[in-house]
């Protein structure tokens, strides 16, 4: 159970997985994701699921501390410790015409099967796929393939049109393009970028947030975020959520809270990683 | 030592009651090694030997699973601990865990005709120390396997491992029926394991017990959440009954400005990082931990004590229980409240939260309380308490554990209409056999109860066994609540 069965390079730092998990791989639906501990002494981290066939579920991760980096460290042929899922409610998918699917970064993965969905329901998906440079742009092809159009833009311009997505975004209403509903799913930022555009133009817009975990299923409250003045709990109330009642700037504190804590570890944990390429590189050197 | 059988009941009054050797409170304070030390056989047998051997003894029926206390206490007396040990597994699955953190004081020792003769609970027979003795005697001796009848090839799915789920596997697998137990988090025990806290049943014991069970043939499954990752209905397709023992995991926050700050947690989610999660071993295990200083924790339940233990063993400086009863009022153990208490955690009693504060970066600053008086006693039958008007004040501390409840998770009820639940989310059972308003489904321990204690969990989980035992034979299903209509 949980074997990895294909491991490859998405971008730097980013890798796809695809993992043996047939009881998650039966029920997952677009918008869900599995709570995953690569190692028995890790912790409990939240994947959203960007893909599955009959026993395999695809992750992509983004190297960001120490959990993500030992998972970045397994290779095809060995098993992940635990994957929990699938959890949090199926993103909504309902037949409303134009709908504008927003991915930044890595936020692209959970994006797709979102796209996926609401083409295979009849939606003209327009797909904004947002990268901060050409090199750290994932899943163009994927992304194309599940929607009817696709645009591209980057920080710097190496790929696409210059700037952010709500640039595009802005761009597409300004020429009047029929965009019933957003979805994004990205940094918080962006997130908070979109949902602030699509309020002043009255489009309903639904952000997945991914808040720090433990549990995944409700147990702890450590997900838990600010909806319409209201305290929810990602993992079981969401992952998506109505992006103009969600408070942002409290949602980015406290994913922050942790940051000093896995810097530490972190910087530990790429230490012993040098010692131990500098030690599988030495016998080539003499 | 063996003549005690010879000395009269005046004589056995007269005996001392045997003190708990316990680790110091400045010592313990700095690690997270358990609290108390158990007796030596010696204490055990001396402890035994008090034991009046009553022709009509009260103690059995006060405890909610029924053990054999005289017999077994007898046996202790005896220096025969296999014996004993033998007579508590009749009717206890989980012996280790049950002397640790039973409330005996309110169940057999509350009946104890010691007790009653010398008109003082603290001098009944401890026979929650001696169950305690006679567990660890065994898990340091080796057991033999219970016999189990030949198989019914009948299978029953468990949902959840706490030890509701845990007595239904280990009574019907005896029974000869295979058991799947299906469990969300990454270790079965549920409470056990992710809530009460190292220093009060240490996560080796629980361990074995549950070793015990997969010697027994009962399959674990772990991080399966059932209404996610399998339905009911699916369950009831593979297996002839389910039992739903998912507990009471829900946790209640105070409705109260800056809930949500950084460092505000809920006991759950502070306990959870602690135990399972070991994040007290942080940097050596991965799960961090945020250190604070000054804790504040809400609530004056045993999860509220435990909390705040925890706390000053992660570090913290000082720690202030907040509740708004009074002393009298809080439903911890007696001990519980000592033990913390001892261990130098402060106590702010008529004083509720009516708001936390945050600094600019949006972590506590610290927490507004407002004096309570006690008015006339409620339903539950404590004096209800009501704020008095002005009287706010602000405790400085950096963080704020939340310790005032749980419910049962809505997961499994949504996931399955056909599940009838209370207003507050329990699910509804016939109350003589756990079973559902689900044909085939029955259910135990805190999501029927709300969060109880770990006897009457295991007490439900005994009777749902039996139940469905039943059921698997006969087929029957009649008294339970009624079905909800089809739509
Ligand atoms: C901090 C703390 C201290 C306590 N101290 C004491 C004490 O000293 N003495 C005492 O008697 N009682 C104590 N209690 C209460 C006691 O632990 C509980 O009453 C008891 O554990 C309830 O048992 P249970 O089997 O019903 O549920 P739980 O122990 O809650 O177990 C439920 C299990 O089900 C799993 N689960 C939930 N949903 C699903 C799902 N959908 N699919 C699969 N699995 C699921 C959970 O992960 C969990 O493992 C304490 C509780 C807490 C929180
Ligand atoms: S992660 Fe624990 S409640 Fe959501």
């Amino acid at each position: 159970m949980f074997r990895i069965l294909e491991k490859g390079l998405l971008a730097p730092r980013v890798n796809r997985y695809v993992v043996h998990a047939p009881q998650v791989a039966r029920s997952w639906r677009a918008g869900q994701f599995v709570i995953v501990r690569p190692r028995e002494d890790s912790e409990r981290i939240p994947l959203t699921i960007a893909d599955g066939s009959a026993e395999t579920v695809t992750l992509v991760v983004q190297e960001v501390g120490k959990t993500t980096a030992v998972m970045a460290d397994m290779q095809a042929g060995e098993r992940l410790a635990d994957l929990c899922g699938p959890l949090g409610v199926p993103a909504k998918i309902e037949k409303v015409g134009g709908v504008a699917v927003v991915g930044g970064g890595v936020g692209i993965a959970p994006a797709y099967p979102i796209a996926q969905a609401h083409k295979t329901f009849g939606n003209h998906v327009i797909a904004i796929l947002g990268a901060r440079t050409r090199e750290l742009l994932i899943m163009e092809e994927e992304m194309r393939r599940a929607s009817h159009e696709t645009v591209i833009v980057t920080d710097d311009g190496s790929r696409g049109e210059k700037g952010f997505v709500t640039t595009a975004l802005q761009r597409l209403l300004d020429l009047g393009r029929t965009i019933d509903e957003v979805v994004a799913v990205g940094p918080a930022v962006m997130m908070k970028m979109v949902a602030a555009l699509t309020r002043d133009a009255g489009i309903p817009t639904r952000v997945s947030l991914n808040t720090i975990m433990i549990d995944g299923t409700g147990m702890c409250g450590g997900c838990r975020v600010a909806v319409g003045g209201r305290t929810k709990f990602v993992c079981v109330d969401g992952p998506e959520f109505d992006g103009h009642q969600v408070d942002f700037d409290l949602m980015m504190r406290r994913q922050a809270m942790y940051l000093d804590h896995e810097r530490g570890t972190y910087e530990d944990y790429l230490e012993t990683r040098r010692c131990r390429l500098d030690a599988t590189r030495e016998p080539s050197r003499r | 030592m063996t003549d005690w059988r010879a000395r009269s009941p005046k004589d056995r009054l007269r005996l001392p009651a045997q003190p708990m050797p316990e680790q110091r409170p400045d010592a313990r304070v700095r690690n997270m090694n358990e609290v108390a030390l158990g007796f030596s056989a010696d204490q055990a047998r001396a402890e035994a030997a008090r034991c009046l051997q009553c022709a009509n003894p009260k103690c059995v029926a006060g405890c909610p699973v029924g053990i054999d206390i005289p017999r077994f206490v007898a046996a202790v007396a005896d220096g025969d601990f296999a014996s004993a040990s033998a007579v508590i597994r009749e009717k206890n699955l989980l012996p280790a865990v049950c002397g640790r953190v039973c409330p005996q004081e309110d169940q057999c020792q509350a009946a104890c005709a010691v007790t009653k003769a010398l008109k003082s609970a603290e001098d009944s027979v401890s026979i929650g120390r001696l169950e305690r003795f006679v567990a660890d005697w065994e898990l340091g001796h080796g057991y033999v396997l219970p016999e189990k009848k030949p198989s019914s090839g009948k299978s029953v799915a468990v949902v959840g491992s706490g030890p509701a789920g845990l007595t239904v596997a280990g009574d019907l697998v005896r029974m000869g029926h295979a058991v799947t137990v299906f469990e969300a988090l990454h270790r079965a025990g549920g409470v056990l394991i992710y809530g009460i806290p190292e220093f009060r049943l240490p996560k080796e014991i629980v361990r074995r017990e549950v070793e015990y069970l997969e010697r027994l043939g009962v399959e674990f499954r772990y991080d399966w959440v059932v209404g996610k990752t399998v339905r009911i209905k699916e369950l009831l397709a593979e297996h002839q009954a389910v039992f739903l023992g998912a507990g009471a995991g829900l946790p209640n926050f105070l409705d109260v400005p800056g809930e949500s700050l950084c460092g505000v947690y809920s006991a759950n989610e502070y306990l959870t990082r602690t135990n399972l999660m070991r994040a007290f071993d942080f940097p050596a295990s991965d799960t961090p931990l945020i250190r604070s200083r000054r804790v504040a924790v809400i609530g004056g339940g045993n999860v509220a004590m435990d909390s705040a233990r925890m706390a000053l063993r992660c570090g913290a400086e000082t720690v202030s229980i907040v509740y708004r009863r009074s002393e009298k009022e809080m439903p911890a153990r007696r001990e519980e409240v000592h033990h913390a208490r001892e261990e130098g955690v402060l106590f702010s009693l008529r004083w509720a939260p009516t708001r936390v504060l945050g600094d600019e970066r949006g972590w506590v600053a610290g927490i507004e309380v407002i004096r309570m008086e006690l008015g006339e006693p409620d339903a539950s039958g404590r004096r209800r308490p009501a704020p008095i008007a002005g009287s706010e004040r602000v405790l400085d501390v950096d963080a704020v554990i939340v310790a005032i409840g749980n419910q049962p998770n809505p997961l499994i009820a949504e996931s399955c209409p056909a599940i009838r639940t209370t207003k507050w989310g329990g699910i509804v059972v016939d109350p003589n056999t756990q079973r559902t308003s689900m044909k085939g489904v029955f259910a135990g321990g805190d999501v029927v109860l709300g969060a109880a204690t770990v006897i009457l969990a295991m007490g439900e989980g005994r009777r749902a066994a039996r139940a469905i035992a039943e059921y698997l034979e006969q087929g029957d299903w009649n008294g339970a609540p009624d079905p909800i209509p089809d739509e």
